[in-house]
């Protein structure tokens, strides 16, 4: 019962908030906060109840819901998707802490999508059926939407409509080869199913596979954002309110490679080890490219999501070199990437709340102004450089080891991705907060607030811990990632015959 | 016991950290030199406790914990004290310790917080330097690696505000960084050959090899390790952060830029010489670099006229020494220079800090002169570095540089010894230069007012050396002058101590003790060539003296003179040879442009995005034509109702 | 004795004079009117047919349709009357604000 009062528990906070009257702002954000705290601490009593020792999926829950069509509600985490989980609850609150300030106009609908969302967040990852995750998954989009189109910036319309469109018609076509994996599990069987552990066991021809991991993998691919695919993210992100960066850094994008990690990969594994080097083509393009674009970006939070394309194109590597420490690494570095870049769009709103700009050059030596707020970042920007102590060093080590095992040129071309992000992210670091201060306005801002403090000092102490003591997160992660790879290299003796005719 | 050798520095660190800005001054500076004595405490009883055990097989592992682990790839935590690395633990934490002391008094004008921070910094560098040194795999040492590029990054910029020391630290974290991707490569390439990422397991299982004749995997990977080392040590190509490093205060050049950190690369070599001894290839390869690299810094180190720069030109010209070394096989040699020059190089720059503090920030050679008089002790402990660094006979110096020349020239390679002989005469004229112009002949004080108004008026009271300052001083003059003898030559009767000391790390377990007869046999048979080597370089090195007091001493007006007749060539030296501008126009202008016009404002927004809106515009254009058929009118919408009604029952009807 | 195709004929002739009072009449009230005269129509055919075939299904759905012509006349009155209120006319052709 704990997976699904984990899905309920802030649908419920958002239905009592629904009930509240708008103009009680304090006791709504209050009820905000606090539902998603409990929610991280539910998360947190679920990590210690797991058991890290199995690779088998653990909290079952199994319920017919349309037995004509063999849907389930089957939910159910590994060590993959538990930390995705926790992950979720612990942006959240932070999420949710970082609009007090900013979020001032219509609250209660505001605290209201961000719960809705997480609700939908904890769905996706814990969905075991497809059906159910496909609900899930376009049910996310809905308050997504919502926060981008009502509280972003400028052009916030424009770019929620390019985010839910771009995202909808990958999920269209997933949707086509859920029903069709459904329909033919009954043409074989019998029984129409979408319950994912008996479509794992399925074997499947090879055109099936061949056009079910395209639709899948598009839809992932759209998500994570893969090169070329990647053009909703900039203006998603630039446009999104502070909250609502954190969630599509921290959580959304995630839910791409996740996919790949849970269905793309395992539900077509010879099409996977088929399509893998073209993967691993476009993440290693997105790893440079991604970069060297987001080095010439004046806006802070565009550079920021254009370093998310270059890190997430790590992650897809990890992903495309299916070996044990290539998609420990993947994972491992999700949740790195949640937790610094999650950070990062923090410290940006901060900028941006207080000077209502987010253009590079306009800062400059706000170290000197704003000491506190400055070591945070220093402390995320070099995590999200890589450096060794604190957490996407051990992610990236791994992916590259990984991919190096697999395929040493895709290694090596990723490797430039650790030049580069230095590159841009100190530069721009230098930019904002070395040299003489500049501009008149930066010479008198107030250093971080108590409640800013409690929103990012958690992510930067993530940060050091996950960098130093990985093994808490990767020992129970191990097992269930052994058993995907040998899940997913299971044909490799028979040949299945990939292309279509 | 070993991880409390950088714990401690470490403990440091979180201290200054958290409660720095609380903290008085002398608490803070107080507490980091402390932390650094007792490592070097902790050290020196560790070392004890390996010259203890017998010969051959000095070692002293500890591991910690398990760090990474992932199916096979496991990275534990592991330190381990052999010879090697004993050598450098004690040069980092007593080096360390003195430069921590001198910089209390250098550091004084700062205010408490930033104190706390230049501290907290400093001993966050010896953490990880001591981490580089004690690893016993890769990926620790990688850890110490980016460690200690990360303070060298946070120090040289430590004085944030001026955008020349911000520029200068992240230009030294980058051109690092391009080291670190070879490295990196490296490490993984080592990993897929060997299994394993542990130095020792790696000598052992090349122990039994034969070295690759043909350039394979071995050679790859010392290939590519190298150019990590190329990096970090500042050789060709990658040298060009070390000269902008020195916007960070000067003691931090003593302790980073010349004593420990850029002799990383060296020590990565000599950690795995059994590695590099198996790729001849890129043995050739490094002593080249390191050839090359001693005589071209060296170059322009003989007209610059920033102290500090010439001091760094020579520290890049130096570490061109130890990789030649390095390269020419005579892995103890190369360690030894590393050993001696992080003495007089240290003192050096802590020299020059205590000038510039004396004036009050000037730096510039040709505003100071006649120093001799008001700062004595600076004068006499500089003029021992230099003459330990030009290599006059009997100082530290002139022991491990006539090492490396003598096995240079030994192992077959006249050229390289050639180069380096030209490089050993270069060192004396520019040190000399250095000594003369700083400190003999009249004083020469700067006029443009605008320019630095505090220094000008400081000049009138000129003070040596504060006590914190001085000692260290005093202290590292004297190991110039005595380090040089734990390596003295069996051809005077010496044991050449050092070299069987560290013999062990350097050779496969298995192999080690018939190497060692080979090579003493082959050392008896040349003491009279290595004679003749010693008395051409002493030469040399006071031929060099003896030229820099004619040119800048007894006729100041010959070098302008020699300027005047080859001006090509000094506004070639002057500028550094262009270096920085042609890898400008050569590599970062392209890389931005690229990013820019290209990808960013061409295939992103317009190809890509247009794609996307273009698909949009499509759809919003179809509807716009068909949007036509809506007239609005209910009659005509009732009437297609109607029609298709009819047309539907027709079509069934008469099919 | 009414054959089934008297009484098809009779429901395609008040059938059709509910399509023509749509097209015609210009007045809006009427037409809702003339909409009900086809559903009747249609009500017509499926109690003959459920006559003829001895079913009572015929006449359970023509409740259905009695139900649903309740409900519609209902809504469908209450936007007349708003509608009115708007624009001030009945006539049909007033209303173009949807053309595209």
């Amino acid at each position: 019962m704990l997976l699904t009062f984990l899905v309920l528990a802030p649908i419920a906070g958002a239905a009592i908030i629904a009930c509240t009257s708008g103009r009680r702002e304090a006791l709504i954000r209050r009820t905000a906060l606090a539902v998603s705290v409990v929610e991280f601490g539910l998360t947190l009593l679920l990590w210690t109840r797991f058991d890290g020792t199995s690779a088998e999926f653990q909290f079952i829950e199994r319920r017919a819901w349309i037995p004509a069509f063999g849907v389930d509600y089957f939910i159910g985490v590994d060590g993959i998707s538990l930390f995705l989980v926790v992950l979720t609850g612990f942006l959240t609150p932070l999420a949710l802490l970082s609009s007090w300030e900013s979020v001032h106009d219509r609250v209660k609908e505001f605290s209201l999508f961000v719960l809705a969302l997480e609700s939908a967040m904890v769905g996706v990852f814990i969905s075991l059926d497809l059906f159910l995750f496909y609900i899930f998954w376009d049910a996310m989009l809905i308050p997504m939407y919502f926060l981008i189109g009502i509280w972003g910036y400028d052009r916030r319309v424009y770019a929620a409509i390019k985010f839910i469109l771009y995202t909808m018609g990958g999920s269209v076509l997933m949707l086509v080869a859920i029903l069709t994996l459904a329909y033919y599990h009954g043409a074989v069987t019998g029984m129409p199913s979408f319950d994912l552990l008996k479509l794992y066991a399925l074997p499947l021809p090879g055109w099936l596979q061949f056009w079910g991991f395209l639709a899948f993998t598009m839809a992932f691919a759209i998500k994570v954002p893969l090169f070329p695919f990647h053009t909703w993210l900039p203006d998603a992100h630039v446009e999104a309110p502070t909250a609502g960066s954190v969630i599509l850094a921290g959580v959304l994008l995630k839910m791409g490679t996740y996919g790949l990690v849970r269905f793309a990969f395992p539900l077509f594994p010879d099409a996977a080890l088929y399509f893998a080097p073209y993967l691993a083509g476009l993440a290693v393009i997105g790893i440079v490219y991604g970069a060297l674009v987001a080095m010439v970006q004046p806006d802070l939070k565009k550079l920021v999501a254009y370093s998310s394309v270059s890190h997430l194109g790590f992650v897809a590597l990890g992903i495309s070199a299916m070996n044990v420490q290539g998609v420990q690494g993947a994972v491992y570095q999700m949740l790195n990437h949640g937790v610094s870049t999650g950070a990062l769009f923090l410290i940006v709103g901060m900028l941006s709340d207080r000077r209502h700009t987010r253009l590079i050059a306009q800062f400059g030596g706000l170290k000197k102004v704003l000491p506190k707020l400055t070591t945070a970042f220093l402390i995320i920007t070099l995590a999200s450089i890589g450096l060794p102590g604190l957490n996407g060093f051990v992610g990236e080590l791994l992916i590259l080891v990984g991919a190096f095992r697999w395929d040493p040129r895709y290694a090596a071309v990723a490797a430039t991705g650790v030049l580069l992000s230095a590159v841009y992210m100190l530069w721009m670091f230098q930019r904002v907060n070395y040299g003489p201060v500049t501009n008149e306005e930066n010479a008198h801002l107030p250093d971080l607030t108590l409640r800013e403090r409690w929103a990012l000092w958690p992510a930067v102490a993530m940060c050091i811990f996950m960098g130093v003591a990985p093994m808490v997160f990767l020992k129970p992660m191990e097992p269930s990632v052994t058993r995907l790879v040998e899940q997913v290299h299971r044909n490799q003796g028979q040949q299945v015959r990939i292309l279509p005719r | 016991m070993l991880i409390w050798i950088p714990l401690l520095p470490l403990l440091g660190f979180l201290i200054n950290t958290f409660a720095g800005r609380r903290l008085p001054k002398a608490m803070s500076g107080g507490l980091a030199s402390l932390a650094m004595l007792a490592a070097f405490g902790v050290s020196v009883v560790e070392v004890a406790a390996l010259l203890n055990q017998a010969p051959g097989g000095r070692e002293l592992v500890q591991t910690v914990y398990t760090w990474i682990a992932s199916g096979d790839f496991q990275i534990p935590v592991t330190l381990r004290l052999d010879p090697l690395s004993a050598l450098m633990i004690l040069v980092v934490t007593g080096i360390g310790f003195l430069i921590h002391v001198y910089s209390t008094a250098y550091m004084h004008d700062e205010p408490a917080p930033e104190y706390a921070r230049y501290f907290s910094y400093l001993n966050l560098f010896a953490f990880f330097m001591l981490l580089l040194v004690l690893a016993a795999n890769f990926i620790i040492l990688f850890v110490g690696w980016e460690g200690v590029g990360l303070c060298s990054y946070l120090l040289i910029g430590f004085w944030y505000q001026k955008p020349s020391a911000a520029d200068a630290g992240k230009k030294a974290f980058i051109v690092n960084r391009i080291g670190d991707v070879g490295f990196i490569l490296g490490v993984l390439l080592a990993f897929v050959r060997f299994g394993t990422l542990d130095f020792q397991r790696i000598a052992a299982a090349l122990g039994p090899l034969a070295p690759e004749a043909a350039f394979g995997a071995v050679s790859l990977i010392a290939l590519l390790l190298f150019i990590g080392a190329t990096g970090k040590s500042a050789q060709i190509p990658l040298y060009i952060w070390l000269p902008d490093a020195m916007e960070g205060p000067t003691p931090v050049s003593a302790l980073i830029h010349a004593a420990t950190m850029v002799t990383a690369g060296v020590y990565l070599i000599g950690r795995n010489a059994v590695l590099f001894t198996h790729a001849p290839d890129v043995l050739l390869i490094v002593a080249v670099i390191g050839a090359l690299t001693a005589v071209w810094a060296g170059m322009f180190g003989l007209v610059q006229t920033d102290i500090k720069r010439v001091l760094a030109y020579s520290t890049v010209s130096q570490l061109g020494y130890m990789f030649l070394a390095m390269g020419v096989g005579a892995y103890a040699a190369g360690i030894f220079h590393l050993f001696t020059h992080a003495f007089f190089k240290a003192l050096l720059f802590l020299g020059a800090g205590a000038v510039i503090h004396a004036l009050a920030g000037e730096q510039d050679l040709r505003y100071m002169g006649g120093l001799r008089r008001d700062l004595p002790i600076t004068y006499w402990t500089f003029l021992i570095g230099s003459l330990a660094i030009a290599g006059v006979p009997g100082l530290a110096g002139f022991f491990s540089k006539d090492e490396i020349l003598y096995r240079t020239f030994a192992s077959g390679h006249p050229w390289l010894w050639l180069i380096g002989a030209a490089t050993s005469l270069m060192t004396a004229i520019y040190m000399f230069r250095l000594v003369f112009l700083a400190f003999h002949g009249p004083r020469r004080v700067r006029h443009d007012h605008d320019h630095d108004p505090a220094g000008s008026h400081a000049h009138a009271h000129l003070h040596d050396a504060p006590r914190a300052m001085g000692i260290p001083l005093v202290v590292l003059a004297l190991g110039s002058i005595l380090a040089g003898y734990i390596g003295f030559p069996e051809m005077f009767g010496g044991a050449n101590w050092i070299e069987h000391f560290l013999e062990p790390s350097f050779t496969a377990p298995a192999v080690a003790e018939s190497l060692e007869g080979a090579e003493a046999a082959a050392g008896a048979a040349s003491h009279s060539l290595e004679l003749v080597l010693v008395i051409v370089s002493s030469i040399l090195a006071l031929a060099g003296i003896a030229l820099a007091a004619q040119l800048y001493l007894k006729r100041p007006g010959v070098s302008a003179r020699l300027a005047e007749r080859f001006p090509r060539l000094y506004r070639f030296l002057v500028n550094k040879g262009y270096v920085d501008e042609i890898y400008d126009e050569l590599f970062v202008q392209p890389v931005k442009s690229l990013s820019d016009n290209v990808l960013w404002n061409s295939l992103d927004t317009k190809v890509i995005d247009g794609a996307v809106n273009g698909v949009g515009t499509i759809v919003g254009e179809t509807g716009g034509v068909v949007r036509h058929l809506q007239t609005g009118s209910m009659r005509a919408y009732a009437l297609s109702v109607l029609l298709g009604a009819v047309l539907m029952v027709g079509y069934y009807l008469w099919r | 004795m009414a054959s089934l195709n008297h009484y098809l004929i009779l429901s395609g002739v008040i059938f059709t004079i509910g399509v023509a009072g749509v097209f015609l009449r210009r007045n809006l009230i009427t037409i809702l009117l003339s909409i009900e005269v086809m559903l009747n129509a249609v009500n017509l055919s499926f109690i003959a047919f459920g006559r003829f075939q001895g079913s009572a299904d015929g006449q359970i759905i023509v409740f259905f349709v009695i139900t649903v012509a309740a409900a519609e006349a209902a809504v469908g009155l209450a936007l007349v009357i708003s509608l009115f209120r708007h624009v001030e006319t009945l006539n049909p052709d007033a209303y173009r604000q949807l053309r595209g």
